[in-house]
This record gives C-alpha cells, sequence and structure tokens, in this order.
C-alpha cells in the first residue's frame, strides 16, 4: 500500500526516542574524549566479495554487516557508546512505542491507549512501525525489529548505532540534562514506587494524580538550571528525609505568623510569593502544595524528572533525526564504493531512505528531510564552496568537513542549528516561504520568499518555528494568597498575542487539584494588561 | 572503540508488557465498556456472544489536555515548495475558522470519526459479560477455557494488513468503480465527437456560428477527457483484503432446546432476562461440544418451532398452555435427534403462568418423556409469585438430580441454576 505522508516511518517516534542515559559525570561540559578526525581514514582492505545479500537476516549476518558498518564508522572518526542490539516483534515495538519509548515505565492508562490507537494504525496498515527504537544508554541499546529484511536492518544499524549513537554521546544538551547512567535505573524506581501507591492509595487516587501531573508535564521542566545528579540508591535513602523535610517546610510555610507591627505588616501584604515568578510549575507546586501527601510529591517529583529527560529530544528533532539519517546514507554509501554492498541492498534501503526524507510541497517540515539537507549542505560548502557560501559562511566555506560537521552536531540545538547552519542555497532548494497570520487582517500575508530579501527573514522565521518557548505558551506562578484564600495565581505572558486554548480551564482544574484550593490564570498581552482570566474553586475535600 | 556488545534475542520475553495499561485504560472507561456490552448482547443472536467487540468512546471523554496556544494573535510559519508566491502576496483565509491549522471539530453526536476506537478482545468481552452475570470464578474458567483453533477463510474485508491485500479483488472493484464513474462523461463524450464530426463536415463550416460551435465542443471534450482522466485508477475504497476467522474444535455434538413462553405476560425485560440464560447454557455447551444444534420452540396455548428472530421478538397474547412446548419438544427428539447420537439439553424460561389443570401435566411430561433422555434440564421463572406450575416442578427438584429451577429476577440470579452443571465440570476438572 502507498504510504501517505505520515507514514514517514521513522518520523513517529521523534519525541519519545532515546531517553536519558549517557555521560559520566566527568565528561559533561569538560574535555573531549578525542578530536575529530579532519581526513576520514583510508580503507585497509578491498573485500574479495561484497556481503551476502538474503532478504531474510540471521545473527550471524547482523554480526558480519555490523561489524563493518563499525569500521566503517570508526574510520570517519564518529565517537559513540558501545552499541547493544536487540531483535524484538512487531508487538514488543507497539509496547515500547506506547510507553513513551522508555523500555519500561510506571503504569498509566494513557499508554494503555497510546498502544489501543498504534496498534489498531497498525494492523489496519495505514501506518508503518518505526523500525527502530533506540535509547540514550551506555552501552546504547537499539531495537531491531524481527520483521525487517535484512537491508533494513542494516539500515537501523546505521543509523541507531552510529548515528543517533553518536549524537546522544556528544551533543550538548544531551550531555547536559540527560542523566544518563541513572535514567533506567530510575524508571524501575519509578514503576516500583507507583504500584506501591496503587497498593496503598488505590488506582483511582494514583490515576487522579498522575492525571494531574502529565497536563503540567511540559510545564514541569527547568529551562536554565540543571538538576544534581543522584544515583539510584541515593534517591531511595534521600527520599524518606525529603519527605519529612518538605511537609515540614510546607507546614512553616503555612503558619499562622505572630503579629508584627502594622507597617511591616502592610508591606508584607504587597509582597507577592514567590518573589520572582516562577516557570517549573511542577517543582513550585511539589515544594509547596500545603495539601499534598508525601506520596503524591513524589509523584510529582518523578514526572516532573520524566519530563526534564525529554527536554532535549523536544529540542533537537531536526538535528537528531538530521544527523542520524545523514550518517546512514553516507556509511552504507561508503560500504557500496568499498564494494560490500551488492546493488539489491542498494536499492532496498534507499527507497526507505527516499520515504524517509521526502518532503511534500506546503506540508509541516519533515524533519528528516531538513536535518538530512542541512547537514549534506554543510559538507557541501566545505568541499564546494560558491561566492554566495563564502559571503554567508566566511568561517566554514572550504574547511574540512569532518570536523566542521562535528562542531555542528556537538553545539547546537534546531533553533540556533537552524540560525546558524540554513544556508540561502537550501531555502531555494527547498522553496522556502514564510506565511504571517494575523488575525486582525482578512487574508495571510505572504512576509518572505527564498530570495535576497527574504533569506534572512525565512532563516529567522525558522529557528523560532523550533523554538520551544515560543510554541509553547509561557506560564508562569505568579502568586499565592497567602492570608487570605490560599489560591493559587498563574500568569500566562503572551508571545505576540498568541490566546491561550479553551482547554485551559480543564488544565487549571488539574492544577487545582494538587494544589488544594482555588486557582486563577490572568493571560497578559505585551502591553501588561490582563485580557482574559480563568479561575477554579478550591476543589472538595 | 568497543564495537558491538552482543546482540540480544528479546523476542520470547516480555510478551505483553503493555497489558497493565490497557488494564488500567479498560478500568477508567468500564461504564462505557459495560454499556457497550450490553448493547451487544441485545443485539446479537445467542449463537454469536463469543466474539470481540468494537468499542466507541467519543474522544473528548479521552483528552488529556494541556496549556496549549489557541487561535488567534500574530503567527508566522515556514512552509516548503513555494512556486507561485512571491513577498507581499495575500491569500484569503479559509471561511469559518480563522487560520491556517483547522483541527477537526469534535463531533457531539457521540458517533462521528472522532470517536476513539477500540477492539474489546472476546476475552474482555466474556469478562464484562460475567461480571454482570455475577459468574463465580471457577465457573468462569470453565466458560473461559478455549478449545482448539483451526483458521479458515471467511470471504473478503474491506480493511485488513497489507499482506493479505486480495489483487484481483481490488483490481475487479476499481475496474468496476472506474466503469461507473465514467460512464456519464463517456456517453457524452463520445455524443460530443459524433456531433463534432457532423459540424466540420457541415457545408457552410467557415461561418462564424459553426466555428464557434466547434471550439465550444472541443473545449468540452478536452474538459471531460480530463474529468476522465481524473478518475482514480485505485482508490482505498476498492481495496479488498483476505479475511480468516477461527473456528472452535471442540470434541461431540448436542442439541439445545430453548423453551420460552410468549404470552402477553413475558414483556421485553423478562425476555431479556431469558435470553441471557439461553446465552449462558449455550456458552457452557459449546465447551463441551464440537457441533450444537438450538431448537427454539414458544408457546402460548400452542407450541411452535421458530427461529432465534422470531422467538426472542414476536409477541403473542393469550393464555398458556406450558404442556404444548413439552409435547413439541418430545416430538422433535424423536424425529430428529435420537438421544443414543445426541446430548440434550433443555432449557425452560416462564414467567410461571400456566392454565392451571396443565401443570401436573406438564410435571408427568418432564418426569417420564423428557428427563430421561436429558443430559441436563433447566428451568428459571422470571416472576417473582409461585403459581402450581412452580410447585409442580418443585417436586422433581429433589428426585430429579440432573434437573434444576431458579428464580430470577435479574440477571444476577441466574448462574445459581447452573450450579450443578458447572460444579460437577469443575470438579471433573
Amino acid at each position: 500500500m502507498s504510504a501517505g505522508p505520515e507514514d514517514i516511518i521513522m518520523g513517529s517516534l521523534e519525541n519519545r526516542r532515546s531517553v536519558g542515559v549517557g555521560v559520566g559525570s566527568n565528561e559533561y561540559g569538560g574535555r573531549r574524549v578525542r578530536a575529530p578526525l579532519t581526513k576520514m581514514r583510508p580503507l585497509e582492505k578491498r573485500p574479495d566479495r561484497p556481503l551476502p545479500s538474503p532478504s531474510d537476516w540471521t545473527f550471524e549476518l547482523i554480526e558480519e554487516y555490523h561489524e563493518v558498518i563499525r569500521a566503517t564508522a570508526e574510520r570517519y572518526g564518529l565517537d559513540t557508546y558501545p552499541n547493544q542490539l536487540e531483535v524484538i516483534t512487531a508487538e514488543q515495538m507497539m509496547d515500547a512505542y506506547a510507553s513513551v519509548g522508555m523500555p519500561v515505565n510506571y503504569r498509566h492508562w494513557s499508554y494503555g491507549k497510546e498502544f489501543i490507537a498504534t496498534e489498531r494504525h497498525y494492523k489496519r496498515g495505514q501506518m508503518g512501525l518505526a523500525y527502530e527504537i533506540v535509547i540514550n544508554s551506555d552501552p546504547c541499546i537499539a531495537y531491531l525489529m524481527e520483521e525487517n529484511t535484512m537491508a533494513m536492518q542494516a539500515l537501523v544499524i546505521a543509523h541507531a548505532c552510529y548515528g543517533h549513537n553518536s549524537f546522544f554521546k556528544n551533543n550538548y544538551l544531551f550531555r547536559m540534562w540527560t542523566d544518563a547512567s541513572s535514567i533506567i535505573d530510575y524508571l524501575v524506581y519509578a514503576k516500583h514506587y507507583v504500584a506501591d501507591c496503587e497498593q496503598r492509595h488505590g488506582l483511582d487516587a494514583v490515576e487522579a494524580t498522575l492525571d494531574s501531573c502529565h497536563a503540567l508535564m511540559n510545564h514541569g521542566v527547568d529551562r536554565y538550571r540543571r538538576p544534581a545528579k543522584l544515583s539510584l540508591a541515593q534517591e531511595q535513602a534521600m527520599r524518606k528525609d525529603r519527605e519529612a523535610y518538605a511537609q515540614q517546610q510546607v507546614n512553616d510555610m503555612w503558619r499562622t505568623l505572630p503579629r508584627r507591627p502594622e507597617d511591616e505588616a502592610k508591606a508584607e501584604e504587597k509582597r507577592r510569593f514567590p518573589d520572582e515568578p516562577q516557570e517549573n510549575l511542577l517543582y513550585f507546586i511539589e515544594k509547596n502544595a500545603p495539601l499534598l501527601e508525601p506520596w503524591q510529591r513524589e509523584i510529582v517529583r518523578i514526572v516532573r524528572k520524566v519530563a526534564q529527560y525529554f527536554y532535549p529530544q523536544r529540542q533537537t528533532q531536526v538535528m537528531n533525526e538530521g544527523w542520524a539519517t545523514f550518517w546512514h546514507h553516507k556509511l552504507l554509501n561508503t560500504m557500496y564504493d568499498d564494494g560490500y554492498l551488492s546493488d539489491g541492498m542498494m536499492i532496498e534501503w534507499l527507497k526507505s531512505h527516499t520515504n524517509v526524507v521526502a518532503q511534500p510541497p506546503m506540508a509541516q517540515i519533515n524533519p528528516y528531510a531538513l536535518g538530512f539537507a542541512m547537514y549534506t549542505d554543510i559538507k557541501r560548502i566545505c568541499e564546494q564552496p560558491t561566492d554566495e557560501d563564502r559571503e554567508w559562511f566566511p568561517a566554514i566555506a572550504g574547511s574540512d568537513w569532518l570536523p566542521t560537521l562535528d562542531h555542528a552536531m556537538r553545539n547546537f540545538k534546531d533553533e540556533s542549528f537552524i540560525a546558524q547552519y540554513l544556508s540561502p542555497k537550501l531555502m531555494r532548494d527547498f522553496r522556502l516561504f514564510s506565511i504571517l497570520d494575523d488575525e486582525h487582517q482578512a487574508e495571510y500575508e505572504i512576509s518572505a520568499i527564498h530570495d535576497e530579501q527574504g533569506y534572512q527573514h525565512v532563516r529567522q522565521t525558522l529557528s523560532r518555528q523550533y523554538d520551544l518557548s515560543t510554541r509553547e505558551p509561557n506560564i508562569q506562578v505568579w502568586n499565592v494568597n497567602l492570608r487570605g484564600d490560599r489560591s493559587l495565581t498563574l500568569r500566562h505572558q503572551q508571545h505576540q498575542d498568541r490566546p491561550l486554548h479553551d482547554n485551559a480551564q480543564e488544565v487549571l482544574k488539574h492544577v487545582a487539584r494538587l494544589w488544594g484550593f482555588g486557582v486563577q490564570l490572568e493571560s497578559v498581552n505585551v502591553r501588561g494588561d490582563v485580557t482574559k482570566r480563568w479561575s477554579v474553586p478550591a476543589p472538595q475535600h | 572503540m568497543t564495537g558491538l556488545q552482543q546482540i540480544i534475542d528479546r523476542r520470547l520475553s516480555g510478551k505483553n508488557k503493555s497489558i497493565g495499561n490497557r488494564e488500567r485504560f479498560l478500568r477508567r472507561y468500564r461504564d462505557q465498556i459495560r454499556e457497550a456490552v450490553r448493547r451487544a448482547v441485545d443485539k446479537r443472536g445467542i449463537r454469536d456472544m463469543e466474539r470481540g467487540e468494537d468499542v466507541h468512546i467519543p474522544k473528548r471523554d479521552l483528552s488529556e489536555p494541556v496549556f496549549n496556544h489557541g487561535e488567534g494573535g500574530i503567527r508566522e510559519v515556514v512552509r516548503p515548495g513555494n512556486t507561485e508566491h512571491i513577498k507581499g502576496d495575500r491569500i484569503g483565509k479559509p471561511q469559518g475558522g480563522q487560520g491556517g491549522g483547522g483541527g477537526s471539530q469534535a463531533s457531539d453526536s457521540g458517533e462521528g470519526e472522532d470517536d476513539f476506537v477500540f477492539h474489546l478482545s472476546k476475552e474482555e468481552f466474556m469478562q464484562v459479560f460475567f461480571e454482570d452475570l455475577a459468574l463465580p470464578n471457577l465457573a468462569r474458567t470453565t466458560l473461559a477455557e478455549t478449545p482448539e483453533y483451526k483458521t479458515v477463510r471467511a470471504g473478503y474485508v474491506t480493511d485488513g494488513t497489507p499482506t493479505n491485500l486480495h489483487v484481483v479483488r481490488s483490481m475487479r472493484g476499481a475496474l468496476g468503480r472506474r466503469i461507473a464513474l465514467g460512464m456519464d462523461k463517456r456517453r457524452e463524450l463520445s455524443e460530443l465527437e459524433t456531433r463534432l464530426q457532423t459540424l466540420r463536415q457541415e457545408e457552410d463550416v467557415r461561418r462564424p456560428e459553426i466555428q464557434a460551435l466547434i471550439a465550444e465542443t472541443e473545449a468540452r471534450i478536452v474538459l471531460l477527457r480530463q474529468r476522465i482522466g481524473a478518475i482514480p485508477f485505485l482508490d482505498p475504497i476498492d481495496l479488498r483484503f483476505r479475511n480468516r476467522i477461527k473456528v472452535p474444535q471442540p470434541t461431540t455434538r448436542a442439541v439445545m432446546f430453548c423453551l420460552m413462553d410468549v404470552s402477553g405476560s413475558m414483556d421485553a425485560s423478562r425476555k431479556d432476562l431469558a435470553k441471557r440464560f439461553f446465552i449462558l447454557l449455550y456458552l457452557f455447551l459449546t465447551r463441551h461440544y464440537e457441533k450444537i444444534e438450538v431448537v427454539f420452540i414458544r408457546h402460548h396455548t400452542q407450541a411452535q418451532e421458530v427461529d432465534e428472530q422470531n422467538f426472542f421478538h414476536a409477541t403473542e397474547t393469550g393464555g398458556t398452555v406450558v404442556s404444548s412446548a413439552l409435547v413439541l419438544m418430545e416430538e422433535i427428539i424423536r424425529a430428529r435427534y435420537p438421544a443414543g447420537d445426541w446430548n440434550i439439553y433443555g432449557a425452560q424460561a416462564s414467567d410461571g403462568d400456566n392454565w392451571h389443570h396443565d401443570s401436573g401435566r406438564c410435571r408427568e411430561l418432564l418426569a417420564d418423556k423428557i428427563l430421561p433422555l436429558c443430559r441436563y434440564y433447566a428451568y428459571v421463572q422470571v416472576a417473582e409469585a409461585e403459581q402450581n406450575l412452580w410447585e409442580e416442578y418443585a417436586k422433581l427438584e429433589d428426585e430429579v438430580h440432573h434437573f434444576a429451577m431458579r428464580k430470577a429476577v435479574e440477571v444476577a440470579q441466574i448462574y445459581p441454576v447452573f450450579r450443578d452443571l458447572f460444579k460437577k465440570e469443575g470438579a471433573a476438572a
């Protein structure tokens, strides 16, 4: 059956790939494990004949192919974790798929729903499964689906085990945010803890708490501060202390303070709590919600931690997928040139590759297509720069492509990567244009196209399109009415006058459930005027 | 670089890892699911109980809200593939909504495409059904034990996996559709072509009116050709998939007699109760017999053998003579189901009304003629009041061990009628 644009098969996982696990703490921000190669190492000896190319795979064949792919990747100097390949069935793939790509996770109905939806689509043939899932760990775990042909397995190995793997190991966001050695352990702990709570407090209570936390998951992230690293053992040891201490803090905050002199009391009333607005709603609730039970605080914390692990991935879709796609393409082509791959193999994986990087006109931008094109283009700028490239990219035009690409992969996220490297040639190739939709205008306006005047604007707009802080509404904790009804006020700072979706009221109910008292939400425009308010009364206890 | 650490074959481990999540999902929506099962039980025939069911849940009930941007404000997006616009061009916004995204509207009817549809497996369906009937666990395991299955072909269906695609069927359907859709246009095209021919052969072909006519006809022909060309060669609705179903393979054969009073006093809810009673016996039998025939006998003052539809859905008026049904049952056994070849089961449902002189005769018929031929005979009275039929039957209950009777005014009370049946099976197993 033909594949629609949504079937870009490896594309359906961008949000759930590769959580956690990775660098040792000594590596973070520190020296590089090794410098990138400036030139590809030469092939030692051409093989006598290509690798066997039956359509069915065997374990021996996978090892044989992997060895060649590994050797080829090494000649390019790709720096990766060791690989662990796991062969799984389609059903197991759907399992993994449904629980946000994690090999283990706590139980929740929404994952069941996800599984049902995935399974239904798959069974009706409307969607191919992802060929692969990679888990960012050391060793890096990659799933191979048993249904895949040998050519597909080779593609997956090159894509996941060398593309994604090296990205996880080296990109600064992953090095900074994903706590690597502990994520799997942490999830095991989370799963047991949640199951334990279900036993003790009932399925309904746990489900309600998780539902509410999930509603705020995207706003449970520290954007700028890095959380401390803890091992599983420390985590468990600290939990008890934390529970007791947190409760004590909360009690302290709500304690009726002794009367102060009049003037001081007035100043007190004017002061807001917290002093500064706070962006991490879940963190604020965990630390300050007056009525949460200790176990509920722990669940809030678990959801918050998981959200934090996903944060780098949501910011590097184009870069990560582009990098993996670029390298499977490069590695397999090199192997063909070296005489390892047969023509049939090439045709088969190229067909999948072509599907993956297809970019239908006028549709959403396919991160695989854009990322692949950008890395390919950077390589071109290095090797065959035009005058235009020299003007736009004086620093990289004509340089060695391997170190340049390595630098581009390490030090950016989607937003800055596009702002830095999207070339006029690529904008012409993609025929990119930007459309301005102003609610006060009756028509859309084409604000820029791929021409001399438009390049900068298109590039900037596209870069902003990948900026999470403009994609998601900016909502912060504004104030708590400490002396009155204890209600919580959140503030939405509008970006370009974009209003909140109406379901804010529903989300607010979840906030109220966690907070325990009334909750208000104010939407504030650029001029500082409150344009809309929502409020939810205190839940019944 | 350490390279490949290992390849692990996980295919045999960790199957069904998601089952806990599914259970939680089913639990959360158990009300909708029970409702769906109840509706399915009412709709299906009693021989058709054991398959899954599609459950529809409106999407808005499933939504997990998060803070999101709504329509409005100023947005700027970059899209690829511009071939016609230059800077400053203006494009009309689509009607009805502002902005391009245009999310699909949730339907309020609860039946639209926006429903989240999922398939309740056979096991889950039966589980819910049993819960309603308050079946004890032992009985559930007896009923839920699955016999051997054989996969057989069963025609064609409109959805399925690509591997099951039946190319010839699909192409045949596509051909038919193409012919049907293009019929009018091709007819008009051939008319126009003839007309063009005649126009061109006119003597005063140079006259401007004729020229205009020719041009107009030609334009129309081009348009029609395009239209015909635009009919898709293969459309998703053409696709046909091979269908395979599983057929259970148990061991021997049985016949089940369903006897029911359809006189005026049996209203729909009582019949509904009776239906569940029959279903339960039927399910029990399917566990033990390869082939089961079901005979439906309804009676008021006279008995007749009917099909299932008439059995449950036709209402008669008038009095009640229960023995007429027993007589008919015995006749049918003698004629079609010799006791040596068939395991005979009887299930009788009534509201207890009977012509008072008849009840004694019923007992005699049962005791002398029918019970000796039967493996098991169950009677359920779907009303509270004890009348003479109940009293007469009660005399039998103590004497004959394969006769059981109960009163049931709600579904949970049906099971005890079969208690002995299941107990025996349970002990044997």
